[in-house]
């Protein structure tokens, strides 16, 4: 009886409770987790290939009830009378020098519109080669039209960067154009604002934080004497040309975020509606999708947005606005080689539409999606589709710690589980600190020095400002390359099998966690760096060929991945670049960042510098494991 | 001048002999109400549901034309849309587009507005069980005499009506509230009448005498928007209201349209959808229901010379007193019809559930295995 009993009991042991059936398990993960974690990666690669091909696609369509259709007449007479404006605006741009204010502040008040400035002011922390600024002064104009029967409630933006030279005249004359349009309409029940800004993202974010009175970067601005109430959308317009073949819509903002899909969805249809030539990314759109010249066009499309995103830059004046959760996109008019032309009076009606539409909004926009890929102006893929993608190439990642958390609690001859192990093991956990510290030294190192250094690297070498900051950060990126040899004395690995085995598991976990996040926010920097990221994290021993896997971590490490990710970067844009353009970018990318980061607060470089850096130099430390 | 009336006395008596003034009395007197009621419901609200506004008001502008006053109307509507700040032609609401008809116009009386517009103020009116403090105007004070148009219009579904985006009316809930209306003598004869998405659905579950209903469409269909004018920048008003405005605009006071007429309002190939109808709870035949008999106010007045014998409607039935009690005169009302006979619907199964016994013995058979199966010992552990 009793033997009969023990057996019932064994058949109905769960099936990690069963030792039999648990050795079983275990034995299987570990024959079988290299050939697991490879397919998964190549089915994590073709899952998010597959993303551009068009029956996976959905197509995009209007989410918002109140905005409906674009069942609207646009009856926007004055599109000569508003290039008529701009030339106006050139000439004086061109006598102050700057921003014309004064006539600016006229022009709006003769027309009715409430009108403010705003002067601000910023000196970088290092000049700007790209924009050839240091010490950045401007003001801001905007005019502010009151809806005549709405109380003060809600806000429309529409903006126009004042840029020097002979760009976007245009836009500034059809903004003021525009103005003047609305200011004798009677159906406006939010206000609509009409701003200029001078230094574009400079000016736009002195706007903004003006205007919801933060400070989060530390800029010099002047208080904004009106206001129009919580902004539900802005749209930022850019035309250097005073007729055009095609608009390009530009989603990305800062950090990757994107505004709803609705606002995409709410120009698409216009562009149908009007007739205008849209396209997104600067690509036409293309009907051949079962063609592989058609797939490979729509999967440039959705690559290009990947980079963009990935990024964390905002590729238009509208960028700034995402943070605030103010829908937001820019409209920028291409004048190519096409034959069908289409004048300022028809961009002008698409964008009465628009707002006459954004109008309609009685709630900010929420119906849509936003988190979403866009292969094509038409098709969308949204989160659900493309997030499990990185989610194979994070199973990756749990897979692997699996496997070391078995070999772990396999090296001592006992079979219990790990509360003896770490008890064991407690030294071997506390030697895994020094390399975390000394790695996260490091990457905190790469983070500030660049900047504070930049006067002594400018006193002792034949160097710019921005040169030095660069060239100083590719030089502590490239000294962390050195340390696990100068270190390991320090590191006292009791049993070495044992302490690499603990240090990957935690390095494990955190690129786990890590990338886990970015993906959740930015998912086109985490999938990036998860796929170069991921296969180092995965095979790194000490055992494997030191060379040949020193070479292969280099090539895949973020800074080259960054260096390569450039030229293709160009190569979809087709302005194809040669190796030594590709290095001056190279170096002009990592300024940027840099600049992004103080001057708008972007993301990116400090996630790279303090912890993507530090996690691939656990890894680097595993390989030169003693 | 003398000869002259004369000839028009004696013209007038022997038109008004030929035509037959028996038939014209049971004319008269065949409907049966003496007054007339209307409650118009609109129950959405924001600026891209102004056709449901116009709905309502464009009925309310065709009933107060043909004779209701406003003191017999109930008017639900939103009214957020004549002086939505969106609107370019404030103080207007247009049921055609190019801005034809303006059936807001300078006379519109709303009775319940804005956030008024709800389920529980809705069924109170119905019901009559308001506060004290309810001023006179936003009640329905109808009594067994009355014939009430009921129109409710908005966004629906299968079984309910949403009223103004935060909650809903079932059709068991309006069932159960004209069932209430019957008990308390409080109509003679309701006409309901609804403009949503399958808003057939709202009348499948009347059950009380007397009530006639119209749907323009079907359970699974939607009822489609029509009239799109780009100057405004909405759609103006639904097709089904939009083609009996059209009907209702050809009736005046004294045209004798029937209901029949009513029903081909709006076919398949105008509306889309495919209006629906029932009169099975309904005495009469429709065919003898006049239109103004629900739209309109008609006061029914004719001059005549002559006598009319009115045979009683009421045939009263002698008591033979047995026990020598005092005879109590009984008030008979209109025969009551069994409710039994009226309630054909049984309750729609929607999944087959077994008979309750099967399931006992189900249960006791798989007891009885799991005993026989590991020994009746272990009984213990359970009991």
């Amino acid at each position: 009886m009793k033997v009969q009993g023990l057996t019932i009991q064994e058949n109905n042991m769960g099936l990690l409770s069963d030792p039999n059936r648990r050795r079983a398990l275990i034995s299987m993960l570990t024959r079988l987790n290299a050939p697991i974690c490879v397919v998964c990666y190549m089915a994590g690669v073709a899952w998010f290939m597959g993303l551009a091909f068009e029956p996976f696609t959905l197509r995009t369509y209007m989410s918002e009830n109140a905005m409906g259709s674009t069942m609207v007449e646009e009856r926007f007479p004055a599109g000569e009378r508003a290039l008529a404006t701009g030339r106006e605006f050139a000439a004086h741009k061109k006598k102050v020098g700057g921003m014309p204010v004064d006539w600016l502040v006229k022009t709006m008040q003769s027309q009715g519109l409430e009108v403010f400035t705003q002067r601000f002011s910023r000196t970088l922390p290092f000049p700007d080669e790209n924009k050839e600024r240091y010490v950045v002064e401007g003001t801001n104009v905007y005019g502010i039209l009151r809806a005549p029967r709405a109380p003060r409630t809600e806000a429309l933006v529409l903006s126009a960067p004042c840029s020097p030279g002979n760009n976007n005249n245009q836009a500034v004359g059809l903004l003021l154009g525009l103005s003047q349009y609305f200011r004798n309409q009677i159906y406006w029940a939010k206000d609509i604002i009409f701003l200029v800004n001078e230094h574009d993202l400079i000016g736009m974010q002195a706007w903004l934080e003006g205007y919801h009175h933060t400070n989060t970067t530390g800029m010099d601005w002047s208080p904004l004497q009106g206001r129009g109430g919580s902004i539900q959308a802005a749209l930022s317009l850019e035309l250097s040309s005073d007729v055009i073949t095609s608009l390009d819509l530009v989603l990305e903002g800062l950090n990757g975020q994107l505004p709803n899909l609705d606002l995409a969805n709410l120009f698409y249809a216009f562009c149908q509606k009007i007739g205008v030539l849209c396209t997104i990314q600067g690509k036409l759109q293309r009907d051949d999708w079962d063609t592989a010249s058609g797939y490979s066009h729509a999967v440039q499309t959705m690559m290009l947005m990947v980079l963009k995103q990935a990024s964390g830059r905002p590729w238009g004046d509208h960028g700034l606005f995402l943070r605030y959760h103010i829908e937001a996109a820019s409209i920028k008019g291409i004048n190519s080689f096409r034959q069908y032309k289409t004048d300022a009076t028809t961009i002008g009606r698409l964008l009465e539409g628009m707002f006459r539409k954004l109008n309609n909004l009685l709630e900010r926009l929420h119906q849509s999606y936003f988190f979403y890929l866009m292969p094509s102006l038409s098709r969308f893929v949204s989160i659900g589709y493309y997030m499990p993608a990185f989610g194979l190439l994070a199973v990756i990642l749990l897979l692997r710690a699996l496997d070391l958390w078995v070999q772990l609690s396999a090296l001592p001859s006992r079979t219990e589980d790990g509360i003896a192990d770490i008890e064991q093991s407690g030294p071997g956990v506390l030697s895994v600190l020094t390399p975390l510290v000394i790695s996260h030294l490091t990457g905190v190192a790469l983070y500030t020095l660049p900047i504070r250094s930049q006067e002594m690297a400018v006193e002792h070498f034949p160097v710019f400002e921005t040169e030095a900051v660069v060239l100083t950060a590719i030089a502590i990126y490239t000294a962390g390359l050195a340390l696990p040899h100068n270190t390991h004395r320090l590191v006292s690995g009791e049993g070495t099998e044992q302490g690499w085995r603990v240090l990957k598991l935690v390095a494990v976990l955190y690129l786990a966690v890590l990338l886990g996040c970015t993906a959740l926010i930015n998912f086109s920097l985490g999938f990036i760096l998860a796929l170069t990221l991921v296969p180092l994290a995965a095979f790194i021993t000490p055992h494997v060929p030191k060379l040949l896997s020193a070479l292969f971590m280099v090539l895949l490490s973020p800074g080259c991945t960054l260096f390569f990710s450039i030229f293709f970067f160009q190569e979809l844009q087709e302005t194809p670049v040669n190796l030594q353009e590709g290095w001056v970018l190279f170096l002009s990318v990592i300024s940027q960042g840099i600049l992004d980061h103080s001057l708008y607060g972007s993301l990116v470089y400090p996630l790279v510098a303090l912890l993507v850096y530090p996690c691939w130099l656990l890894f680097w430390n595993i390989l030169f494991w003693k | 001048m003398k000869t002259l009336t004369l000839l028009s006395l004696i013209s007038t008596y022997v038109l008004v002999s030929s035509i037959g003034i028996e038939d014209k009395a049971g004319q008269f007197f065949g409907s049966g109400h003496t007054n007339n009621w209307a409650v118009l419901v609109c129950t959405s609200r924001f600026w891209f549901n102004y056709r449901h506004v116009a709905n309502t008001l464009s009925v309310y502008r065709s009933v107060k034309r043909l004779g209701i006053p406003d003191s017999h109307i109930v008017l639900m509507l939103a009214d957020d849309m004549a002086c939505n700040h969106r609107n370019p032609k404030p103080a207007t609401v247009f049921s055609h587009k190019n801005m034809e008809l303006n059936v807001y116009g300078d006379d519109v009386e709303v009775d319940y507005r804005g956030y008024e517009v709800t389920v529980e103020n809705f069924l109170r009116v119905l019901t009559g069980r308001l506060p004290p403090s309810t001023p006179r105007s936003k009640r329905l004070l109808s009594d067994d005499r009355s014939n009430i148009l009921i129109y409710l219009t908005g966004h629906g579904g299968n079984g309910f009506l949403k009223f103004q985006d935060s909650e809903e009316i079932s059709n068991v809930e309006l069932a159960d509230a004209f069932e209430q209306m019957w008990q308390k003598r409080r109509y003679n004869e309701l006409l309901f009448i609804i403009d949503t998405c399958q808003g057939a659905s709202m009348y499948e579950r009347f059950y009380s005498p007397n009530l006639m209903a119209l749907a323009s469409s079907q359970v699974g269909e939607d009822s489609l928007s029509h009239q799109p004018d780009l100057a405004i920048g909405v759609h103006l008003m639904d097709r089904y209201t939009f083609y009996l405005l059209e009907f209702l605009e050809d009736i005046h006071p004294a045209s004798t349209t029937n209901m029949n007429d009513l029903f081909k309002v709006c076919p398949k190939s105008q509306c889309v959808s495919t209006p629906g109808h029932r009169t099975d709870l309904f005495l009469r035949d429709p065919g003898s229901v006049l239109i103004t008999d629900f739209f309109g106010s008609v006061r029914k007045v004719e001059i005549t010379m002559e006598t009319i014998n009115l045979t009683s409607p009421v045939e009263q039935v002698e008591d033979k007193p047995v026990d020598g009690d005092l005879q109590r005169e009984t008030h008979s009302y209109v025969d009551q019809l069994p409710v039994s006979e009226i309630i054909h619907q049984k309750p729609k199964q929607k999944d087959w559930h077994p008979p309750d016994g099967f399931i006992l013995g189900l249960w006791t058979l798989i007891l009885l295995v799991f005993f026989k199966t590991y020994g009746v010992k272990h009984l213990k552990h359970i009991f």
